[in-house]
């Protein structure tokens, strides 16, 4: 992905270039190595490195006691973290899946998001639940999902999802270092994707939203694999001489406004953009929750480019379902016509 | 449909018959040691404990009868089971609770107060289970079976640690999580079984067969007797009566030490009766009947261990400071429960977080100017 315009350009020699899976390797190498109660599990991390091989060669630096290989069942997964956790360990769960990530429902929603209300403070569950998600890779059935809605509705847990390698880096160490329980959502379908990683500083913290690239027209927000779909939809906006302001929102439990009110009150237009189906979504959130602030800026309501409210279709459908930079400029126009 | 309850090989463990004569049956004979090492003053403090927490029990039922609790949760008919295998626990043992382990609870140290709090619904917990005076007495745990994989992510941290299977039986850790037989049918359990066997954890599952899940007889969660299924996930198991205070005793002792020791983990089914109703929500006579009840009131875990320690010598002193003793402790739980106030608003948005969240820190800055509007203005 191509960053721009307010992107600080790391000049250090602790620039590295690399895929994002490979960032994620490295920067869950960066946690084993800094502290050893950080410990990896989930199904076939160990051996393998994980189906994306976003683990690859951890087992064995650390060893089985620090990369877990567990048995296939995410609530066992989820729940065994728990108890870790209350042992003092800073478990990080690999799910394989986002459509695989029920049958941990319960272990994530009832128990370790509200364990320390329960506990009235006096137990921290620093547990990261990761969860390759979204779509874009031709998968088959419950592969290509977006279910982080889920998770943000519940109060107890933070949901983050990078967008790009140096984020994935930093993030993943962020979100292991918080003392509260975090979702990580990967957008698997960038896992491949080569960008520029600074090993020396993160870009901002771990709950900060920010402008990945300046416009004046219309403010359009994603997060995850998204976002680059928006920087690409940016590029064909400015072909046509209309300037688009790229905001990733980086954290999706709590969501940092200030940088999108901002942006708003520049641009008086708010697109805000989602692989998930959109009823009921973190952009409907964002949309009502801006029209509450920023109501005397907005030249147009808020619009929504989702997923469409189905089951996830088959791999063959999937350029149907996901939006592209067609239906972000689609809606621009839209957005422009008021 | 067969009684898994009845078919039962070999026969459950039992010290002490239901008429109060020590008969050690066969299955006991490899505890034998273990219960015949209790002296008279520790088996007369298993009494002292099992018969206050029945006093507490029966008081805070009255109490919420008389709408001072929200639901209450009795153990009554379950104390052999729970005072037994909590006095089998070591100091160092971590202990991980359903909802009905008052017994268990009082053993290891906890106030019953907390508890009371927790169903009157001042907290969603009530105590923390790190300070030293809790006795690594866990929060209980209200969605059937969660714990059981809490439990086993924390004797897999025991094992990580190092802190089990040294040699060091004084030392050594391991974890000990309750459960019932109606939690037996969840995934939960049968996936922390999963995990134990598989990590060899150091813990013992201790499951309370109290034959009833609300309404649901145990016939319906199980075709086999329900300690076979440990057998199958490769964790050596055991079935007991649980309502000899002994078999409790003898056998947690030996399997927490097994356990501890790097042996694996075990699994005792201790057969009891639930004699109370699953709460104060419930109405046990329109699904079990008298005679069923009245088999078991004759197996009551307290009259027969009153018996036993007869027999061995204790006198009605004894029993009248302990009926005394716990008369006091049941209204001391009365006077305490109407003394207990409400918790202030500003609760509901504490500890939602470990660290700083703008989400809550806003909503509990509006609630604040919101009440302050009404309290200040002619708003209402």
């Amino acid at each position: 992905m191509t960053e721009t315009s307010t992107v600080q350009t790391p000049t250090t020699s602790e620039l590295a270039t690399m895929p994002m899976a490979k960032a994620l390797n490295a920067g869950l190498d960066a946690a084993l190595a800094a502290d050893d109660r950080v410990l990896l599990m989930g199904e076939d991390i160990g051996t393998l490195g994980g189906v994306f091989r976003v683990t690859e060669g951890l087992q064995k630096t650390y060893g089985e006691n620090r990369v877990l290989d567990t048995p296939l069942a995410e609530s066992g997964i989820v729940g065994s973290a728990i108890g870790l956790a209350m042992r003092g360990y800073r478990p990080v769960c690999e799910i394989q899946f986002d459509g695989f990530i029920f049958p941990g429902f319960d272990q994530i929603t009832s128990q370790l998001a509200k364990l320390t209300n329960r506990h009235e403070g006096n137990q921290a569950f620093p547990v990261v639940i990761r969860v390759p998600y979204g779509g874009h890779i031709g998968a088959v059935e419950h592969h290509q999902e977006s279910p982080e809605a889920y998770f943000a509705h519940t109060a107890g847990l933070r949901s983050v999802s990078p967008s790009t390698p140096h984020d994935a880096y930093w993030m993943i160490q962020e979100a292991i270092a918080s003392n509260d329980p975090v979702m990580f959502f990967e957008p698997k379908s960038r896992y491949w994707q080569k960008g520029a990683v600074d090993l020396s500083a993160p870009s901002v913290p771990l709950h900060a939203s920010r402008v990945v690239r300046v416009g004046s027209d219309v403010t359009v927000l994603a997060h995850g694999a998204m976002v680059a779909v928006l920087l690409q939809a940016a590029e064909l906006a400015a072909e046509e001489g209309i300037s688009l302001e790229v905001v990733d929102l980086r954290s999706i439990s709590p969501i940092d406004y200030a940088p999108i009110l901002e942006s708003v009150r520049k641009t008086g237009r708010l697109i805000v953009a989602q692989e998930a189906p959109g009823s009921v979504s973190v952009g409907s959130e964002i949309a009502a929750t801006v029209a509450e602030r920023a109501f005397y800026s907005l030249e147009a309501p808020v619009l929504r480019v989702s997923g469409f409210d189905v089951p996830f279709p088959p791999a063959k459908l999937e350029g149907v379902y996901l939006p592209d930079a067609d239906r972000i400029l689609e809606a621009v126009d839209r957005a422009l016509a008021y | 449909m067969t009684d898994p309850t009845e078919n039962t090989t070999p026969t459950p463990v039992q010290f002490i018959a239901p008429d109060g004569s020590f008969a050690p049956n066969a299955g006991a004979d490899e505890y034998r040691d273990i219960a015949e090492s209790i002296d008279d003053a520790m088996l007369q403090r298993m009494f002292h404990d099992m018969t206050l927490v029945r006093a507490f029990d029966v008081e805070a039922g009255n109490l919420q009868r008389q709408g001072q609790l929200a639901l209450w949760v009795p153990s009554h008919g379950q104390e052999a089971a729970q005072v037994g295998s909590a006095f089998a626990t070591r100091a160092q043992d971590h202990v991980f609770p359903s909802y009905r382990e008052h017994a268990v609870g009082f053993v290891r140290g906890i106030d019953l107060m907390n508890v009371i709090r927790l169903l009157r619904g001042v907290t969603h917990g009530g105590w923390d289970p790190k300070d030293p005076r809790n006795g690594n007495f866990h929060l209980y745990t209200l969605v059937i079976g969660s714990q059981a994989l809490h439990a086993t992510g924390y004797a897999m941290g025991i094992a990580l640690d190092g802190a089990s299977g040294t040699g060091d039986l004084e030392a050594d850790q391991a974890a000990i999580v309750y459960f019932g037989d109606g939690a037996t049918s969840q995934g939960d359990v049968s996936e922390a079984f999963v995990f134990a066997a598989s990590y060899q954890t150091p813990q013992v599952f201790f499951l309370q067969n109290n034959h009833w899940a609300i309404s649901v007889p145990v016939t319906r969660q199980s075709r086999t007797p329900l300690f076979h299924r440990g057998t199958g996930f490769g964790i050596p198991s055991v079935q007991i009566d649980g309502n000899d205070v002994l078999a409790s005793y003898a056998v947690t002792a030996k399997n927490l030490d097994d356990a501890r020791s790097g042996a694996g983990p075990r699994l005792i089914e201790a057969l009891t009766y639930r004699i109370g109703a699953h709460t104060t929500s419930d109405d046990p006579t329109k699904y079990r009947t008298d005679d069923e009840l009245a088999s078991w009131v004759a197996r009551d875990p307290i009259a027969r261990f009153q018996t036993y320690l007869r027999a061995r010598g204790a006198d009605d002193a004894f029993f009248a400071d302990v009926a005394a003793e716990a008369k006091d402790y049941a209204a001391d739980t009365r006077r305490r429960t109407l003394a207990l106030e409400s918790p202030p608003a500003e609760l509901i948005f504490e500890n939602v977080y470990t660290d700083e969240h703008p989400l809550t820190a806003e909503q509990f800055d509006w609630l604040e100017r919101y009440e302050e509007s009404l309290e200040g203005g002619d708003a209402r």
